[in-house]
């Protein structure tokens, strides 16, 4: 019982984060029907941004508390991710909106590797370490352990959902999101500029990543400049499991990845007599994935679509 | 040749000199390119291997319009099938058949080859059958599953069983052996010339890929062909056409596997190595890049996709540390990291300045419709 309590925490946290990251992708695809393969390394950005500004406020003001040090990292994070998304969008998708459908796909996976390029030359190819900035002390619950950071991360991502679907599905800007989901063209039609709308979605979807870089980098305490490629595939996955284009499904999605991924890590090796062991983890994912897809082509939350819109 | 020339249609003098003066090139290009070197041999040895898997890919993505992100698994598939059935790695783990092969586990690539394509192709049925039903990006995450999962197994058969040798790979692979001669040596002619082992497998992977081509060109106008191509653009019309939408998927999928997986034993043979290393989801994109950069769909824009995909980083690869150190004096960017950040470059460049490829197929008959209009592309939906 302890371990399952313990896998469900694991899978909470793991979830929460393959959940924010999925809100970017499937965003941005509901909207312009297009796989941002390089949403991963924006978080990658986001992280190593992060760990720069705290490692120098560190050096320059040894004096300040942690969690401010971690506050002024994400409120570094967020802007530049912002901005490097846009430039993405700007860049290497607008001038695609209307081109073949695979086109924005090998340009975002140019970008990816561009990106990715960028970071090894500022920031080095080694592993670096994220300073332990939250207390490191494990809190007992029901015979499983978990440390604040854990903690944060599950709170904060609820938080951050629960305003999402208020700032979609109740404000103005949200109202507009979805018509241009719709239709961007009738949207267009009627007084909502479609171009400020993706570009507004990119950005929250950047700012989403940023927030789960540097919740990942304090989670495993490291950051390096391909940390981005498997949160980013997971996320992409769970927005799939989801429902892609479905902002409740990839958070359903997301956080049911998570337990998934956990409870078959921790559970994989006794039920099958130690034949396979926890390594087969993604696999577990993809499995759960196919045969998921195989009953509902268009993912849990996802709407059937009629054969040819 | 009229494929790559439309205009040589009108004279048969033409489209044959042209075919000509292209098989010779091919064939004396090693002998050119070796001169600086055996390395460029090799990538060009390489550059045939990426073409065969571009084509591959191309029947399924390009023809069936059914986007594949773990094509590279069948890739997989045939290089571990040559590497289990030609080197020491079963007979050494698994001393019964040792036994029943006291001369060691050596296996004709007669047979190797057909099993590694055989066995592509059942991936490819195994693969297809599930996501019959999914579309667009829903099948490419399921492939790109499969590609991952394919993988992870390669990375982790070594225990109970060791049957993969694990993240360490499969080492002392046999090379090409046909009717005696070994591909791994230098050959000499009468002690005439001699030819290095290098070029040997150019030649054998060039042959492979001209059977590739031919087969993809006949496969395009045949009665599958036009099938897929209904399917693409629309597979609802397609059925009502008559067409049994499933079986032809099917087929789409075991074909393009078959197609990787001989490029895979081919891959194991050359390299006399393999780890689950080389089968990452980076190389599943990057041969998804040939095919688009290339032209999707269109024979002669995949090939050029490939060679040109295969051979730039090299070519980088061999420039960028001269050109810098004539320019500045020093090394300032590492080799390795220039490179991928000019290949990314370049994709996109290419893609922004040709969103249909560079070399993409004619505005009518078999061409996947240059529609713009805010019409998703007919190859995927």
């Amino acid at each position: 019982m302890d371990t399952f309590i313990q896998q469900v925490i694991n899978g909470l946290v793991l979830g929460s984060l393959y959940s924010l990251i999925a809100l970017g992708y499937t965003m941005v695809y509901g909207i312009l029907n297009l796989i941002n393969f390089a949403h991963g390394d924006v978080l990658m950005v986001g992280a190593l941004t992060a760990l720069t500004t705290i490692l120098l406020l560190q050096s320059h003001f040894p004096d300040l508390p942690h969690w401010l040090l971690l506050l002024f990292g994400t409120a570094v994070a967020i802007p530049v991710c912002i901005i490097v998304s846009l430039t993405i969008e700007r860049i290497a998708y607008r001038p695609l909106r209307n081109a073949p459908r695979l086109a924005p796909l090998i340009t975002a996976i140019g970008v990816s590797i561009i990106l990715q390029t960028a970071a090894m030359m500022i920031w080095g190819r080694n592993y670096m370490t994220f300073p332990q900035l939250l207390p490191p002390d494990p809190i007992v619950i029901g015979g499983a352990t978990v440390t604040v950071t854990k903690l944060l991360v599950i709170a904060l991502s609820g938080l951050i959902m629960v305003g999402l679907m208020l700032l979609v599905n109740r404000s103005k800007l949200g109202r507009a999101m979805r018509a241009t989901a719709e239709n961007p063209r009738v949207a267009g039609l009627m007084g909502v500029n479609p171009n400020y709308v993706i570009a507004v979605t990119f950005a929250i979807g950047a700012a989403l990543a940023a927030i789960a870089g540097v919740m990942i980098a304090a989670n495993y305490s490291v950051a390096h400049f391909y940390m981005g490629f498997l949160p980013g595939l997971k996320a992409f996955t769970a927005a799939v499991l989801g429902g892609i284009g479905n902002i409740p499904g990839a958070m359903v999605g997301g956080l049911l990845l998570g337990l998934i991924e956990a409870l078959g890590a921790g559970y994989i090796g006794d039920l099958t007599g130690g034949i396979l062991g926890s390594h087969y983890q993604d696999v577990f994912a993809f499995i759960v994935l196919c045969a998921v897809l195989i009953f509902r082509p268009s993912g849990l939350l996802g709407e059937r679509v009629a054969d040819r819109a | 040749m009229q494929l790559f020339f439309p205009k040589l249609k009108d004279s048969p003098t033409a489209a044959v000199a042209a075919a000509f003066a292209v098989g010779v090139l091919l064939i004396a290009l090693p002998f050119v390119v070796g001169h600086f070197g055996n390395a460029w041999v090799r990538a060009l040895a390489f550059a045939a291997l990426y073409v065969m898997l571009a084509l591959g890919l191309n029947v399924v993505v390009g023809f069936a319009g059914l986007l594949d992100l773990g094509y590279i698994a069948f890739y997989a598939v045939g290089a571990y099938m040559y590497a289990l059935m030609a080197s020491p790695q079963l007979t050494s783990n698994f001393p019964a058949l040792a036994a029943m092969f006291p001369d060691g586990f050596h296996n004709s690539i007669w047979l190797v080859i057909p099993m590694g394509a055989g066995l592509a192709a059942l991936f490819g049925i195994l693969l297809g059958a599930p996501v019959l039903k999914l579309r667009g990006d829903y099948l490419a995450i399921v492939t790109l599953g499969f590609g991952e999962i394919i993988r992870i197994f390669l990375n982790n058969l070594n225990a109970p069983l060791n049957i993969t040798n694990g993240p360490q790979g499969i080492t002392l692979i046999d090379p090409v052996k046909i009717a005696g001669v070994n591909f791994a040596k230098e050959q000499s002619f009468f002690g005439l010339f001699s030819i290095p082992s290098v070029h040997m497998y150019y030649y054998l992977f060039l042959f492979l890929t001209m059977v590739t081509v031919l087969v993809c060109i006949r496969l395009q106008h045949s009665r599958l062909g036009r099938a897929w191509m209904a399917i693409r653009e629309d597979d609802v019309a397609a059925k009502a056409m008559g067409i049994n939408v499933r079986n032809v998927k099917l087929l789409a999928f075991a074909l393009g596997a078959t197609f990787g997986g001989v490029a895979g034993t081919m891959f194991a043979a050359f390299q006399g190595f393999v780890s689950p290393e080389s089968f990452s989801l980076m190389e599943s994109i990057i041969v998804l890049a040939m095919v688009v950069l290339g032209g999707i769909g269109h024979i002669p824009g995949v090939i050029l996709g490939a060679v040109l995909l295969a051979i730039f980083p090299e070519i980088l690869r061999h420039t960028v540390v001269p050109v810098q150190q004539q320019l500045f004096g020093k090394v300032i960017v590492d080799a390795e990291v220039l490179r991928m950040l000019l290949y990314g470059l370049a994709t996109v460049a290419i893609m922004l300045y040709r969103p249909k490829g560079l070399w993409p197929a004619p505005e009518h008959g078999v061409a996947p419709a240059g529609k713009t209009e805010n019409v998703p592309h007919p190859a995927i939906t």
